[in-house]
């Protein structure tokens, strides 16, 4: 029955085609990656949150590993995000930093005060011409950044307890070695 | 309550198709008259059940009832009537109903078409295709139910994609899913000879004229969606291999094939198994093409909602259908002989080149299609293979089947000799060569790829005419005057679609190298040149339609000093949705259009426009409608009528060593004429 195999060779052909298949739909044929990812990071130089006098500079954080969240007090997807963040914040070694998206001061101070603030710093961005650097597109989002100031890794969308636990601790560690 | 009566009925078809399924596979492999003789009655109920639940929903979208969250997801009560019924298959839920209605369209033909088949083949037919329902209807029930309330219901519908209310839109999808379900009557066909274990001429007899019915309508389905592309999307593009084009395009190559391995499998009982795998093949691509639609693995510009447990279900249902059907293919078919031998010069030589070609191509389009599905697959990022792929993979690919469609079909069955087939086509090889380099000194510019594809199209036209006179000389005066020129309608449907080919090809090339297009800024009385035709812009006026407002300009087009006509391109916006669409307005002429879409206004009345010339585009759609009209041409042919005696008595079990099957028998005239 040698010969018999090769027809079973359309059956070799359609599992596949079906595992082919059956892979895309475990991905979100929408996501775009970020063509910054493995690029230097763009500069923020911003006033912060906390205190408009005083100037968040990204430069400050060279040779750092950091994490760089946007967030807004209008965003919704945020306040899902938040208790994750603010589970980060405890979590030791990780400065997490801020970038209020085109957000008023007065309504994320606000928001901050009323939920817990889990940022290290927050920087203002009301116009959001640094978010536009980053290529900002969906609020929340988060970036890794090495301590040469290179973007390693994005999330659009919010944190989940799944990511920060397999993506972006492990990630941090390896980075900060 | 007709929702309600529209849902329940889906229910009782889905019990219904599980009987029909249960009695035509069961009765005929056990042989149990009654069960054979209920499937029939089985089928039209199932079928019509089917129907009714579609005319329920339609009727829905008809009294505008918003309280139906289907209807009011699509329509919108200030949507001309037409339009609203249309909005039946606008979005996901209602286009798996239409499958399912079409599905049962096919069926009741089969129940009433195949008086002169065998009573245990029919049964295992409709049976196969009541399994094919069920399956389609429970995935509707359960994961796409088109009835669902909506409490307190809205007084408006949110409105059908505006892009979608036009007549070629509209009649698309019908169009389409005629083609993509007919093949499943190919397969059930296929299914039940590989069951009976009798794949043979009488088989592909009567497998030929559904395979054909299924793809001429497939063919229309395409050129509607193409013709769409080309009116509304505005882009003067009229195919762009995007994944859901594809997904049509490619179980109609591998229907092609189909066609033409069947017609060997008739004449000369060769081919036979491979003609079983090829009907499994192209349901198959059907029913993957319907994944890729459905489930939103791949995006598109038809941008489908990502429906991930969909996706699964269709997946799922996929595997068990395909690979039960390939499972059954590797049990039956090594014990099926091989058939009338052939020389390698032969009419059954080039038909398997050109079911080779068929097979290269779709397997070309396949890989493109699921080329950034691999991809992501291997972790390599995120790619998509756009048309330079397509164009530089497929035209190389498919150009030899351009020069065996003048010469297969008059070269004899079994043995050929290459001089006797240069004698015969000498003169046409001759005009073609003339015509398509002399051609392109007409259109300005001598170009040696459109003197190429020209010669391709003149020969496909010449040899064809060729093989006319041929046929008719070799009938004989049989008849006078007209009468002489009377052929076979199965010969005369082939030699058409052959033609149709021909003309296709010859727009193609034309509109491909010649075509101009400008994007130019345009102030109310500005003049622009394009092609020869001089295009006036006299600004834009507000206008409203039933459920959009417009801006429409005024662009008028004159040559040489005389005026040729009048556009009024469009930018819409849609009242219920809000959208805006651009309505491009083409005059159509068989030398070419004058197309102009608006833009942007950039303020003072001055609009941004592209402007395009299209020469002989029309050509294109001309040479696929004239394929279309072969194909039902051709199934209208008396010998399909031809009761074919039942070898009941030999089928009723599958034999562990099937009988060889009969040798084809000569029908009448006929024999060794159609392709």
């Amino acid at each position: 029955m040698k010969a018999g195999i090769r027809y079973l060779v359309p059956i070799a052909a359609l599992l596949a085609i079906a595992a082919l298949l059956g892979s895309g739909l475990t991905h979100d044929p929408r996501l775009v990656p970020s063509p910054l990812v493995g690029k230097a990071a763009p500069p923020i130089v911003l006033p912060e949150v906390a205190d408009p006098a005083r100037t968040f500079d990204s430069a400050n954080l060279h040779g750092k590993v950091w994490v760089l969240n946007v967030w807004a007090s209008w965003c919704v997807s945020c306040r899902q995000e938040h208790p994750v963040l603010m589970v980060l914040r405890d979590q030791a070694n990780l400065p997490l930093y801020g970038l209020d998206y085109k957000d008023t001061r007065d309504a994320a101070l606000q928001w901050l005060a009323a939920a817990g603030n889990p940022y290290l710093s927050s920087a203002s961005d009301p116009k959001g011409t640094v978010g536009m650097n980053f290529g900002v597109y969906g609020v929340p989002e988060t970036y890794v950044i090495d301590k040469l100031g290179v973007i390693r890794y994005k999330q659009i969308g919010p944190l989940t307890p799944q990511v920060v636990d397999h993506t972006i601790l492990p990630l941090v560690a390896r980075l900060s070695q | 309550m007709i929702p309600e009566l529209g849902h329940f009925c889906l229910i009782v078809a889905l019990l219904v198709a599980l009987v029909q399924a249960f009695y035509g596979l069961v009765g005929a492999q056990r042989g149990v008259a009654a069960w054979i003789g209920a499937v029939r009655a089985a089928a039209r109920t199932q079928a019509l059940f089917a129907i009714l639940a579609f005319a329920a929903l339609a009727f829905s979208f008809y009294r505008n009832d918003f309280s139906v969250l289907y209807v009011a997801q699509n329509s919108y009560s200030g949507m001309p009537w037409y339009y609203r019924i249309a909005a039946v298959w606008g979005d996901h839920e209602g286009s798996m109903l239409l499958w399912i209605t079409t599905l049962g369209l096919w069926t009741l033909a089969v129940t009433f078409f195949s008086r002169r088949l065998p009573d245990e083949m029919v049964a295992r037919v409709l049976g196969v295709l009541g399994l094919v329902s069920f399956g389609f209807l429970a995935f509707t029930l359960f994961t796409s139910d088109p009835f669902v309330r909506i409490l307190p219901a809205p007084s408006e519908g949110n409105g059908l994609n505006s892009l979608l209310q036009d007549p070629g839109m509209a009649s698309h999808p019908p169009m389409l899913y005629m083609g993509y379900v007919g093949f499943s009557v190919a397969y059930a066909f296929a299914m039940a000879a590989l069951l009976a274990g009798r794949l043979d001429s009488a088989w592909a007899r009567w497998t030929r004229p559904w395979t054909t019915a299924a793809w001429a309508f497939l063919t229309l389905g395409i050129v509607l969606g193409s013709w769409w592309a080309y009116t509304v999307l505005g882009w003067g593009g009229w195919w762009f291999w995007d994944p859901v084009e594809n997904a049509s395009f490619m179980p109609w190559l591998a229907g092609a094939a189909l066609i033409h391995s069947l017609a060997v499998t008739e004449k000369r009982g060769a081919f036979r198994s491979w003609t079983a795998l090829l009907a499994i093949i192209t349901f198959s691509l059907s029913l993957i093409g319907t994944f890729l639609v459905r489930s939103g693995v791949l995006s598109s510009v038809h941008a489908f909602a990502v429906a991930p447990r969909r996706g699964i279900y269709i997946l799922t249902f996929l595997v068990v259908v395909i690979g039960a059907s390939l499972l059954l293919y590797a049990w039956r078919a090594p014990r099926v002989g091989m058939g009338g031998r052939f020389a390698v010069v032969s009419r059954e030589a080039m038909l398997l080149v050109n079911n080779v070609v068929f097979i290269t191509a779709t397997g070309a389009v396949l890989l493109g299609t699921l080329y950034p599905l691999i991809m992501q697959a291997l972790n390599l990022g995120k790619i998509t293979v756009g048309a330079p792929y397509f164009n530089a993979v497929f035209a190389p690919v498919i150009a030899p089947v351009l020069f065996l469609i003048g010469v297969g079909p008059i070269a004899r069955w079994k043995q050929e000799t290459v001089l006797t087939l240069a004698q015969r086509l000498k003169w046409a090889a001759l005009v073609a060569v003339i015509a398509g380099l002399l051609f392109p000194f007409a259109m300005g510019r001598w170009k040696p790829l459109v003197a190429l594809g020209l010669i391709a199209a003149a020969w496909i036209l010449a040899s064809g005419w060729v093989n006319f006179r041929r046929r008719i000389a070799l009938q004989g005066a049989s008849g006078m005057g007209w009468r002489r020129f009377r052929v076979p309608r199965a010969y005369a449907g082939m030699l058409i679609a052959h033609a149709g080919v021909g003309i296709f090809v010859f727009g193609l090339t034309l509109v491909s190298a010649y075509s101009v297009e400008h994007d130019v800024k345009l102030a109310p009385g500005d003049t622009t040149m394009l092609a020869g035709y001089a295009l006036r812009f006299e600004g834009t006026r507000p206008a409203s339609g039933p459920d959009y407002t417009a801006q429409r300009g005024t662009i008028v087009v004159s040559r040489n000093g005389r005026a040729v006509t009048t556009l009024h391109p469009e930018k819409r916006v849609y009242i219920a949705t809000g959208t805006p669409v651009t309505t491009a307005a083409i005059s159509y002429g068989l030398r070419g259009d004058v197309y102009a879409a608006l833009g942007d206004d950039v303020g003072n009345g001055a609009w941004t426009a592209r402007l395009y010339h299209k020469p002989f585009v029309e050509w294109m759609w001309l040479g696929w409608v004239v394929m279309a009209i072969g194909g039902f041409i051709a199934i209208s042919d008396k010998r399909y009528r031809i009761r074919v005696k039942a070898h009941v008595a030999t089928a009723l079990s599958p034999a562990p060593n099937p009988r060889p099957a009969p040798q084809p028998r000569a029908v009448g005239l006929h024999e060794g004429s159609a392709t």
